[in-house]
């Protein structure tokens, strides 16, 4: 029983995590049917950029740890949004309109130079980090004691806050307006004067931003990262995505929240060798037979 | 007088076919001016091609006295142009209300609202449905809300693409007449595509005939209806 609860309270931390992610991938998809395959790897690189940030902060003497972690996530998703501006301006726009495969393998190419750009400037070598916040709360439940850590209220806390500003920005604000425009019908937001590339580019730095927040996060939560996490991460929040209903943001969130859950509770009660087999069986089997995913539409699919 | 919207020479290409064939058409400040022709005879095609989707290949495209020929579609449709295309483009997961508000993208929010509610006096109906979902709509309240969005930017011209489509004729009576009405009260300049050729014509000051992608014929609407061609071939069931 604590150890499940246990396992709950991990599953959900990670699922949150991987939420944010997934919210890019289905932005994206949603706006220009397009799979960002290089999305993982802009997580990746803002969770070096955070790691770089805090490094540096450190070494300029900023000892106040909120502090530190507010200019990190605001350096590291600032830098993050605009390797995804310039993801989206070099690799997809040139692609726009040609045949549907093109951007795709553009995408898997700008991964892979993502990728071997992280590994050159950082190394293959993993990068650990001390704990930055320290502690937790524990609560002791028939011998078996349930570890809820600040660093997992951290990353609750603040990727809830992420997302409902985030879900304030789509529903209430005119970008947010243009942004819904252009996914169910790029053509006629056009014709009401709404500059679709920009708000195109837009949506890759807002869903590279959010990424590079997940990047930091998964940096505290795990103390190590190398060049590979963002494949890893990556193919699982895409799992997520598509779980969740590709196109559809809590969809996504909740797709997030289920891998979460499942990669825990696989690690804890099966293997934790096997734990990223878990998640892409679930993206094959959902892929099979239930393509539309959780809360996704039929109609999603664009032509 | 110089038009406000003239085309010369116009071509338009879907890949290697060629949609439209060197078109000239003008179209004056306050006037209706109809656009009729068979299926498939590029009508839609000349509509957005004006919008710069496709663009022209060849020709010349001005409005108000400015090459709009290049100009990326969103800045042409900033210079009060507004277009309701072919098959209304409702927005379908946006509320009647935002669908409208897309209409008025970067516009101030004071005007907005004042232009929205001329709207729902054209529209009433459109009122008693700001909250439901565009997609949910029934096809002639679709149709009002595309031209109640194009509206919303307060266009000098409206493109108005088969606003009669499918629609029972008691709708049909009421889009004509809203559009007759904002003619004459607004001085708002409309191109109208449409299949009902005859309502179209007595409705427009004058009219152009496209066949396969060309003009085949021009002149005031009364005189278009008079003519013996035009009525075998749009007016008397045949297309
Ligand atoms: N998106 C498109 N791609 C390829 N061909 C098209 C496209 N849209 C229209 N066409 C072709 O262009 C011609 C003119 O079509 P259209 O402008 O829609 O005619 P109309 O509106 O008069 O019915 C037709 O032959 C049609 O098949
Ligand atoms: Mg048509």
């Amino acid at each position: 029983m604590a150890y499940a609860l246990q396992q709950l309270i991990n599953g959900v931390t990670l699922g949150m995590i991987y939420g944010l992610i997934a919210v890019g991938y289905t932005m994206v998809y949603g706006i220009i049917g397009m799979i960002n395959f290089a999305h993982g790897d802009v997580f990746m690189i803002g969770s070096f950029l955070s790691l770089i940030a805090l490094l540096g902060l450190s070494a300029l003497g900023i000892t106040s740890v909120p502090l530190a972690l507010a200019l990190t996530l605001l350096f590291a998703a600032a830098i993050a949004a605009l390797y995804g501006w310039t993801v989206e301006r070099i690799a997809y726009r040139p692609l726009r309109g040609s045949f549907r495969l093109a951007p795709l393998i553009s995408a898997i190419g700008m991964s892979i130079v993502l990728q071997n750009f992280a590994q050159v400037s950082q190394g293959a070598r993993s990068k650990p980090m001390t704990g930055l916040i320290p502690g937790g709360f524990g609560l002791t439940i028939e011998g078996f004691t349930v570890q809820l850590s600040y660093v997992q209220i951290s990353i609750v806390a603040t990727t809830l806050s992420m997302l409902a500003l985030f879900t304030w920005l789509v529903t209430r604000t005119s970008l947010g307006r243009s942004m819904r425009a252009c996914e169910q019908d790029l053509k006629m937001a056009g014709l009401l004067g709404i500059d679709t590339d920009r708000t195109i580019s837009l949506t890759f730095v807002i869903g590279a931003a959010l990424a590079a927040v997940a990047g930091l996060m998964f940096l505290l939560y795990y103390g190590v990262i190398d060049f590979y996490i963002g494949f890893i991460a990556g193919v699982k929040a895409f799992t997520a995505a598509v779980l969740g209903g590709i196109g559809s943001l809590p969809g996504a969130v909740l797709g997030g929240l289920a891998i979460g859950l499942i990669e825990t509770f696989w690690s804890a009660y099966f293997s934790t060798q096997y734990k990223d087999v878990a998640a892409f069986s679930i993206l094959i089997i959902v892929l099979i037979f239930m393509p539309t995913g959780i809360l996704g539409r039929a109609d999603v699919e664009k032509v | 007088m110089t038009a406000l919207l003239s085309l010369a020479g116009v071509t338009a290409y879907y890949g290697a076919i060629q949609a439209l064939k060197g078109v000239d058409v003008e179209v004056n400040e306050g006037e209706i001016v109809t656009l009729i022709g068979a299926n498939g005879a590029g009508k839609s095609t000349l509509m957005m091609t004006i919008c710069g989707s496709p663009r022209a290949r060849d020709g010349r495209i001005t409005y108000d006295g400015q090459d709009i020929t290049q100009l990326p579609t969103h800045l042409i449709m900033r210079r009060d142009i507004a277009q309701s295309p072919e098959g209304r483009r409702i927005f379908p997961r946006m509320s009647v209300y935002e669908n409208l508000l897309m209409g008025a993208h970067g516009r101030p929010a004071a005007e907005a609202s004042e232009t929205m509610e001329q709207v729902f006096g054209l529209f009433p109906r459109l009122r008693e449905r700001r909250l439901q979902r565009g997609g949910t709509l029934s096809g002639g309240e679709q149709q009002m809300l595309a031209i109640g969005r194009a509206l919303m930017s307060r266009p000098r011209l409206l493109l108005l693409d088969e606003p009669s489509l499918g629609l029972a004729p008691l709708v049909v009576r009421q889009i004509f007449g809203a559009i007759r009405e904002l003619n004459r009260t607004t001085g708002l300049t409309v191109l109208l595509v449409e299949q009902n050729a005859f309502q179209a014509l007595r409705l427009a000051h004058r009219g152009y005939v496209l066949v396969n992608g060309a003009i085949t014929m021009a002149g005031t609407g009364a005189d278009l209806l008079a003519r013996p061609e035009i009525r075998a071939a749009y007016l008397e069931g045949g297309h």
